[in-house]
């Protein structure tokens, strides 16, 4: 019980820290702020790596590894195509 | 690597995505910004793979191999035009993990005999919930925006009768989940059902509400995010996806109220499935249409100071981005001012507008919120929508029944002079004709929009 009460306290701080911080996103950034905080929230990657190597049973070490790919796809693409955005409204 | 160790470093990484948002707050720290949140995550995958227990690498970095080559392919090869696609898609990656890694630690907790918390499967059962809407839900919006499936809403009756006993099958399967999580089929049965719902759900939105749609996708990508979090009592999961959900929050609240609609009303309302009455459209337009021609709008170039470029979805459609920006360069070589006026909700996702521009090389100081640019109409001597209709429509402001009723608009016509690039007067995603197009300092140039700017390049040039 008392690390659930630890886990939501994180939980509700870190979405008053969100709001705090993606308020100050101007509208020109709001694609990149979308693309890039997909790439974040790819962050389910380190779970997908240890249920892919632990390898507990041959269900859960596919479901491991493909939850790597789709985590992958989310990390790489999320990063680079956010930083092709911004590279341009940097750029004159 | 001790565990402590591991957890300071996911701690650093919770740390730089912070940062990294942080930066967004600017087009010059941005760049920044993105790298500190890719080197968090970096480091949050080296400490993992530290990690004592697993046994093998292979799949682990064949996983890396498939997904970071899928990618890099999609990052490189999209066109700022399929941003929203490409979004939507990223959307459905991020549900679609948290479903995966959540069933793997459900199986292997019950392979290994352990006793599970309440926390565990109360956060398995929202993890299979909102990954499974999420990630279907994206695949529609992805189809739709890709034009895979029709961009309209898709409305018959009982929907809302059937999406409701979608939803009330999803809380029983996930109840089931929770009380009986050794039932083996009961994971797969709500990650199915929540599949399903995520279409039903997804399928009634169009067209130009697109931008909730994947704001608030965006935010539910997060959520199931944290949920896997509390599953694997992973801080770092936790922290990253109340940042993400946040997010996608805040730009779906921004959507919204850009539209003067409610959240329930975007996703229920099934705007856009109906057209205009020609009766209606006949009322507005008859006889008050003026066409014109690229050397009429050419010599009212000439003689302006300033020139607001008004850009909508169908900039974007005909690619015009390019045209648009060597229109402006022009107009600037000759002394006009020239600004852009981006309405929040214009394209198909929040900020597709600035994308496109930026892609064109067109100054971000140029680019103007509505807020700021709507003072300064009325001191505008041209002001030239392309491919913009209902976010310029003043039915907004003066007819109470309009289903736009109450929607902040760019006060186009306040204009001195509106010129209208559009290829018919058929109405935009609201289904309503737009009295603007009929308004008396309103010029109609009927073409596509790539063409009609390059020909106003060219009678500009000739005019000189």
């Amino acid at each position: 019980m008392e690390s659930l009460v630890t886990a939501i306290t994180i939980f509700v701080l870190a979405i008053f820290v969100g709001f705090e911080v993606i308020t100050k996103v101007p509208p020109t950034l709001h694609t990149p702020l979308m693309s890039g905080s997909n790439a974040i929230s790819g962050i389910t990657i380190v779970g997908a790596i240890l249920s892919a190597g632990t390898q507990h049973t041959t269900l859960t070490t596919l479901l491991g590894f493909f939850a790597v790919v789709f985590a992958t796809i989310n990390v790489v693409g999320g990063f680079l195509v956010t930083h092709r955005m911004l590279e341009m409204f940097r750029r004159k | 690597m001790p565990a402590y160790l591991v957890n300071l470093a996911y701690l650093l990484a919770s740390a730089l995505f912070i940062f990294g948002l942080k930066g967004l707050a600017h087009p010059r720290t941005a760049v920044r910004g993105n790298l500190l949140g890719a080197t968090g995550m970096l480091i949050a995958v080296v400490v993992t793979l530290a990690d004592r227990s697993i046994i093998s690498y292979q799949l682990i970095l064949a996983g890396f191999a498939v997904g970071g080559l899928a990618g890099a392919l999609m990052a490189v090869k999209v066109p700022m035009t399929g941003m929203p696609q490409m979004v939507a898609l990223l959307n459905g990656f991020g549900g679609g993990a948290s479903v995966l890694v959540a069933g793997a630690a459900l199986f292997e907790a019950r392979a290994a005999g352990l006793e599970l918390t309440r926390q565990f499967t109360v956060a398995t059962a929202a993890s299979a919930l909102i990954g499974g809407v999420t990630f279907w839900g994206s695949l529609v919006a992805f189809a739709k925006l890709q034009e895979l499936i029709s961009g309209n809403a898709v409305v018959f009756r009982g929907q809302h009768l059937l999406n409701g006993l979608g939803a009330a099958l999803c809380v029983t399967l996930a109840v089931w989940v929770v009380r009986e999580p050794e039932a083996a089929p009961a994971y797969w049965l709500l990650v199915a059902a929540s599949s399903v719902l995520g279409v039903l759900t997804t399928i009634p939105i169009g067209g130009a509400d697109m931008p909730v749609v994947i704001s608030l996708l965006n935010s539910y990508s997060g959520l199931a995010a944290a949920a896997t979090g509390f599953v694997l009592s992973n801080n770092m999961l936790i922290i990253a996806g109340s940042l993400v959900g946040a997010s996608g929050i805040i730009l779906t609240q921004i959507m919204c109220r850009a539209m003067n609609r409610s959240l329930p009303n975007v996703l229920f309302g099934g705007l856009g499935a109906v057209a205009a009455g020609k009766a209606e459209e006949d009322k507005v337009y008859a006889g008050k249409v003026k066409a014109t021609s690229p050397e009429e709008v050419a010599m009212l170039l000439e003689t302006a100071r300033r020139v607001i470029i008004v850009p909508g979805y169908g900039m974007a459609v005909s690619q015009a981005q390019h045209a648009v920006q060597a229109l402006a360069k022009l107009l600037e070589s000759r002394g006009v001012e020239v600004l852009y006026a981006i309405h929040p909700v214009a394209g198909r996702m929040p900020g597709h507008m600035n994308v496109l521009l930026a892609e064109a090389d067109v100054p971000y100081e140029e680019l103007k919120d509505m807020d700021e640019v709507n003072p300064l109409f009325p001191e505008t001597d041209v002001a030239i929508v392309i491919g913009a209709n209902d976010v310029v429509n003043p039915l907004a402001r003066t007819d109470p029944k309009s289903p736009i009723a109450g929607m902040p608009i760019l006060d186009v016509d306040k204009a001195r002079t509106v010129v209208v690039i559009k290829r018919s007067l058929s109405p935009g995603f609201a289904g309503i004709p737009n009295p603007l197009f009929a308004a008396d300092n309103t010029l109609m140039y009927f073409a596509d929009g790539k063409k009609a700017v390059n020909d106003l390049i060219h009678a500009l040039k000739e005019a000189a």
